[in-house]
């Protein structure tokens, strides 16, 4: 089981809250974009996330922007996973070519606050806070392919050189 | 069983007779979009070990979200991307000047029905308007596409929305996504695709249409669709890059949910900040003093909305303390609304030009606000920090209704000048 310290947001968390527009076309490594993690909606969540944390927040997380940078800064900020009830289509498929773990899950995220400890078990598909468990759906195959691979970039050379 | 739009395209991409809803294909898209984030793309692309874009005729790119470069920074992007194209033999790019990539893409004759199109932006999914699948994908998944020209995708759910009735002027396509989005909610359409039909989006012009396509990112959707008619072969009459087969759901095809709305008795809407599902009618936020008004972006910056804010500007002058920012959508619009005399109307009546692109939109550059500043924007979100400060305001309307509010100054009803 892993077990993260939690930042607790809200429904609807927009990318421009996550990764403001006026960086999104400046080149920038992961490290720099790190630095800008949730400006908008919370300013001491970059100089306070420790690797390992883990964010839990309310429905349609990531709505807004296809911006990859919204998911690259959280996994190069150190989070550990994203739970959150739904995400929105386009953040979902970055975060996991970004190779940052997102759990859909159902209940159990309201009673979840920040600073609690929560304990993910990726394996059995179970999510673990202050003595109860909260069970969430499996990733189909093709897409834990990618997550487990690294993200999207890894995935894909690692077939391709299958291939070739 | 029959099969809903969104089954029937990417059934007939993956070659297969039919599919479930929920099953993933692995698929070519025909077409792909990007744009300034094209040099990130590239970047990531070199790190998978492929030395070439395997099909350049597959991508369009379009340079308008900081055009013309403000910054050093920029300016660099742009010219990565410019070196990139050549190396490729990428014939499909249109630099700085020729406009916001949704309008571009259509205009250009790449948004035909039956297509499926994938766009490293969000709004990718305008293109519905034509008939198209069209989503918005990720960075990452761009560079793969470079490389392999595949993507998987899910087969989504479906909705229907249907709209009876007419819309009555100056009440548009804007109000009416606005109302839609506020009633079922930011995540109310999530993951889904959207079918828009009846008798209100029949009547629409291709403007409107592309109008409900772009916003149905805003609920959450996956695509948006309106049936190809008429108005879409005219529009595309000297335009389709190619052949195309339109497709439609079938009859009998099965939707999650069906949801009705009525056009007739709906009057301008306004999207409060910070989120657009924050929805009211235009008379719950007269009165909102603004100091910025935004005529344009991929939502609204097409002939029918210059027009009809011409209209409303006509022999009136922008109120004291007010900027008008105006910016076509493409330089194709620039020149009919030069030639129609709707730019001198919208300058002469204090109305700023700039030139056609993406614009203050996403806050990188040209008309951001400061700390305490309200703008009323046509653009399509109005997310907190997203036009500069995030102590400032965005409120969403019709190009009416923005017109309006930039002749008193306070957001207004458009029917006051009706
Ligand atoms: S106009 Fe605005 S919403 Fe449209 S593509 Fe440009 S930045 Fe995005």
């Amino acid at each position: 089981m892993n077990k993260g310290r939690v930042w607790k947001y809200g429904d609807d968390v927009n990318t421009d809250v996550i990764f403001p527009g006026k960086y999104t076309y400046q080149p920038m490594e992961p490290a720099e974009m790190a630095e800008h993690a949730l400006e908008d909606l919370d300013p001491d969540f970059a100089k306070a996330v420790q690797p390992g944390d883990i964010i839990v927040a309310g429905k349609n997380f990531g709505c807004g922007s296809s911006r990859e940078q919204a998911a690259t800064c959280l996994k190069a900020a150190g989070v550990a996973a994203i739970i959150a009830p739904s995400f929105s289509r386009i953040f979902f498929r970055n975060a996991i070519n970004s190779g940052l773990p997102v759990i859909e899950l159902a209940e159990g995220t309201d009673a979840i606050q920040t600073g609690d400890q929560v304990g993910i078990d990726f394996a059995d598909g179970v999510v673990e806070h202050d003595g109860k468990t909260y069970g969430f759906p499996p990733l189909p195959p093709e897409v834990l392919a990618i997550l487990e691979d690294g993200g999207l970039i890894p995935h894909v050379k690692k077939l391709l050189a299958a291939s070739a | 069983m029959g099969m809903t739009f969104a089954q029937k395209i990417l059934a007939a991409k993956a070659g297969l007779d039919s599919i479930d809803v929920g099953q993933i294909v692995e698929i070519e898209p025909d077409i792909c979009l990007s744009h300034d984030n094209t040099a990130a793309i590239a970047k990531t692309f070199a790190k998978i070990g492929v030395s070439r874009v395997k099909d350049p005729d597959k991508f369009v790119i379009v340079l308008d979200h900081t055009v013309p470069a403000s910054q050093e920074k920029y300016a660099l992007n742009h010219k990565e991307i410019r070196e990139f194209v050549k190396i490729n033999g990428i014939r499909r790019f249109y630099d700085v000047g020729m406009g916001i990539c949704h309008q571009v893409l259509p205009e250009k004759g790449f948004a035909l029905p039956g297509r499926l199109i994938l766009g490293s932006d969000s709004h990718t999914t305008t293109y519905g308007a034509f008939g198209a699948f069209s989503a918005g994908i990720g960075r990452s998944e761009m560079a793969v596409l470079y490389a392999t020209s595949r993507i998987w995708l899910k087969t989504p759910e479906s909705f229907q929305i249907v709209v009876h009735g007419h819309l009555t002027d100056p009440v548009s396509a804007k109000d009416l996504i606005l109302h839609i989005i506020g009633t079922i909610g930011a995540d109310g359409a999530l993951y889904k695709s959207v079918e828009y039909s009846g008798e209100a989006v029949e009547v629409m012009s291709i403007a409107s249409r592309m109008v409900l396509c772009n916003m149905a990112i805003e609920m959450g959707a996956k695509n948006g669709y309106c049936a190809p008619d008429d108005k879409t072969t005219a529009f595309l009459a000297d335009r389709a890059e190619g052949e195309y087969t339109t497709v439609f759901p079938d009859d009998d095809a099965e939707y999650e949910q069906v949801m009705e709305f009525d056009a007739s008795a709906l009057g301008p809407q306004v999207a409060r900040p910070h989120t657009v599902d924050n929805v009211s009618p235009v008379e719950d936020v007269a009165g909102k003093p603004i100091q910025q008004a935004l005529l344009g972006t991929c939502t609204n910056g097409r002939m029918e909305d210059l027009r009809v804010a011409a209209k409303i500007l006509e022999g009136r002058k922008v109120a004291n303390g007010v900027r008008l920012l105006v910016l076509p959508a493409s330089q194709e619009i620039l020149l009919e609304a030069l030639k129609e005399g709707v730019i001198d109307t919208l300058v002469k009546a204090g109305g700023l030009l700039l030139n056609p692109g993406c614009g203050p939109c996403l806050g990188a550059h040209q008309g951001v606000m400061a700390p305490g500043e309200a703008t009323i924007s046509t653009a399509n979100r109005n997310f907190k920090g997203r036009m500069g400060s995030r102590d400032a305001e965005i409120y969403l309307g019709s190009p009416a209704t923005v017109a309006a509010s930039a002749v008193t100054g306070v957001i207004t009803d458009p029917r006051e000048f009706f």
